[in-house]
């Protein structure tokens, strides 16, 4: 603190005349404040464009046919606009022998998402319920192992978990990849919720249980219609983070229920055949449809889960 | 706390709570079973000569040996070193000044947020295949850029191995950056408006303000971000894999790919295992020194 304040005297000191040009340019506060404000939307605006240039190239790929990418450059926009491509995308392209198309990635991806997202936000808030109101010796322990496992990598735990998979003979299946998705999302669902619970009112719990109402009583008729937005946070976090895997999907599955970014990078990197990159394109974005959709409509929420979620790692 | 509940205690102990525990059973296995459990396997299984299928015959470090001597998990290491400093670096650079910009109370600051932070929702495999369509030499950046007169231009880093990795971080900050700038907003946020204030009144400039004092008080959220993207960079695979597949030949590959590639497909486990121990190790030396200062003296508070 002390050296704080002694580099802001030296620097007064220090920038004595600086400080009486800044007076004379105080006079015209318009023009400075408009050239910072050009350099900061200007800077801005050019990062803006750099973010959307690869979702501009992609969608107007995607909508060109293949003589035009051929002899055109990426960034021109379709002269002629086809749809042909997301057709082809969705319902032809080939993997390997199977030429149905992304969509049963797609309808794969929805068979693992749904029940993943429900199952593990159901153990996970319970758990965190436990945790913040019904603490019981060694819990914090058990908590800390889960918290600390988070940031283990992936790969350290993959192969024990295809044993213990295989042991109850879910390895390969949809089943499986649900219980893994639910044990990988159990860290930073639990901590989300536990946070969430512990900063209620504890008096409304107290009152629930000096009127006789017991664990799972409390649970379903105070705190779950109370945390309705935080509920939403995982629900967010877990669609978009399990729609996006392809780590798990590629292990702990069989090759008829892999999920669409499995699907999607088989397509796109197969060295069977002419490359058709407007097909490539309109298959990228169906597959990052799911997430950027939930993304646009969550708005503020998705970065709250991000910023909960970046807790993780 | 303790006190009021204990007054209603009942004499069973383990009866006491007991939905409470009931609920805590998939945590508590996921804690004791996968990540300790699994973690120690692992662990252990990696002294062994496991070829196809894991098995107990102890090899010392024969696998640790093999793995260091083997110029694919060389490359690997330097990818992964080249690739986790420069993208650290970049990463908190950018994000930190696309944070400041954002913070000059500025209009539109929503829309900006939107933007920069769409890509982070997209996966890695969606991420790797756009930039490999845009670093694509025959149609993509290197060509408009010969297009446009520069017909000498070369930028193919897919294609050349000496800078394939770079091709990989460009893709891995556009999707990246957009959470650091907002981790760093929240930390600006977070800053008292009468440091600003006072600063101003001594005629300090903006940027010295920031290099002095704001930076130096946000070193609790630079520390967090550093951690997160450490400890994602070291898991980095799915973007590989989808941008490059490894190559051109073994230029680009990373650890988390070494191991899927020995334990699922060279049927070599021991390799894969060894390997992930490496990784684990890696993590460990990120995290737990990080940890020891954030949670070290928290504990009081308990």
């Amino acid at each position: 603190m002390d050296s704080i304040a002694d580099n802001n005297m030296v620097v007064g000191y220090e920038t004595a005349p600086a400080s009486l040009m800044a007076g004379a340019r105080g006079r015209k506060p318009r023009r400075t404040l408009s050239r910072r404000n050009i350099i900061v939307y200007g800077t801005l605006t050019l990062v803006a464009l750099y973010y959307l240039l690869p979702l501009y190239v992609m969608i107007v790929t995607s909508l060109k046919g293949m003589p035009e990418i051929r002899v055109g450059n990426i960034f021109a926009p379709p002269l002629e606009i086809t749809f042909e491509p997301w057709v082809k995308a969705w319902s032809e392209a080939c993997t390997g022998l199977n030429c149905d198309g992304l969509s049963r990635g797609f309808w794969n991806s929805v068979r693992i998402t749904v029940p993943s997202v429900i199952i593990s936000i159901a153990i996970a808030s319970v758990n965190g319920y436990a945790l913040a109101n019904w603490r019981f010796k060694g819990a914090d322990l058990f908590f800390t192992i889960l918290i600390v496992g988070a940031f283990i990598p992936y790969q350290v735990m993959i192969y024990p978990i295809v044993i213990v998979l295989r042991e109850l003979g879910v390895y390969g299946t949809l089943t499986g990849l649900i219980i893994v998705h639910t044990i990988f999302g159990m860290p930073i669902l639990t901590l989300l919720f536990r946070n969430y619970f512990a900063g209620l009112p504890e008096e409304l719990f107290k009152a629930a249980r000096v009127d006789g109402a017991g664990f799972w009583t409390i649970y379903f008729k105070i705190m779950l219609p109370m945390s309705l937005p935080i509920f939403v946070v995982a629900m967010i976090l877990q669609v978009t983070g399990i729609w996006n895997d392809f780590l798990f999907g590629v292990v702990f599955t069989r090759p008829e229920y892999y999920p669409m970014t499995v699907q999607l990078n088989n397509i796109v990197n197969s060295v069977q055949g002419v490359k058709e990159y407007n097909v490539n394109m309109a298959a990228t974005i169906l597959t990052g449809l799911v997430p950027l959709t939930v993304y646009f409509v969550s708005g503020r929420l998705f970065v709250r889960g991000i910023a909960a979620g970046a807790v993780k790692g | 706390m303790t006190g009021l509940t204990r007054g209603s205690a009942r004499p069973n102990q383990w009866l006491r709570n007991l939905n409470a525990k009931i609920a805590s059973i998939p945590m508590i296995l996921t804690a004791v079973v996968i990540f300790v459990g699994g973690t120690a396997w692992t662990v252990v299984y990696s002294f062994t000569n496991s070829k196809l299928l894991p098995r107990l015959s102890f090899v010392g470090f024969d696998q640790y040996e093999r793995l260091w001597a083997a110029p694919r998990w060389l490359i690997s290491i330097q990818n992964l070193a080249v690739f986790g400093l420069l993208s650290l670096m970049f990463s908190l650079v950018i994000g930190f000044v696309l944070a400041a910009l954002m913070d000059q109370k500025i209009r539109f600051e929503n829309t900006f947020r939107t933007i920069m932070l769409y890509p982070f929702a997209l996966s890695f495999i969606v991420t790797g295949l756009v930039w490999q369509w845009l670093l694509n030499p025959q149609y993509g950046i290197q060509s408009i850029v010969r297009s446009l007169g520069w017909t000498s231009f070369a930028f193919d880093p897919l294609y050349n191995s000496n800078i394939v990795i770079y091709g990989i971080l460009i893709a891995a900050l556009w999707q990246g950056t957009g959470l650091v700038m907002c981790l760093m907003l929240a930390g600006l946020r977070g800053i008292d408006e009468d440091i600003w204030k006072a600063s101003r009144v001594d005629g300090i400039p903006m940027w010295k303000t920031y290099v002095l004092i704001i930076i130096p008080m946000m070193r609790g959220v630079f520390i967090t971000t550093l951690v997160i993207i450490a400890s994602g960079i070291v898991k980095v695979y799915d973007l590989v894999v989808a941008q490059t597949s490894g190559g051109p030949g073994i230029a680009s590959e990373v650890p988390a790919k070494y191991v899927y590639d020995y334990m699922f497909q060279a049927q070599n486990l021991g390799q894969g295992f060894a390997a992930s121990t490496m990784m684990l190790v890696t993590v460990a030396i990120i995290i737990v020194p990080w940890a020891y200062l954030e949670f070290g003296g928290g504990r009081k508070r308990g």
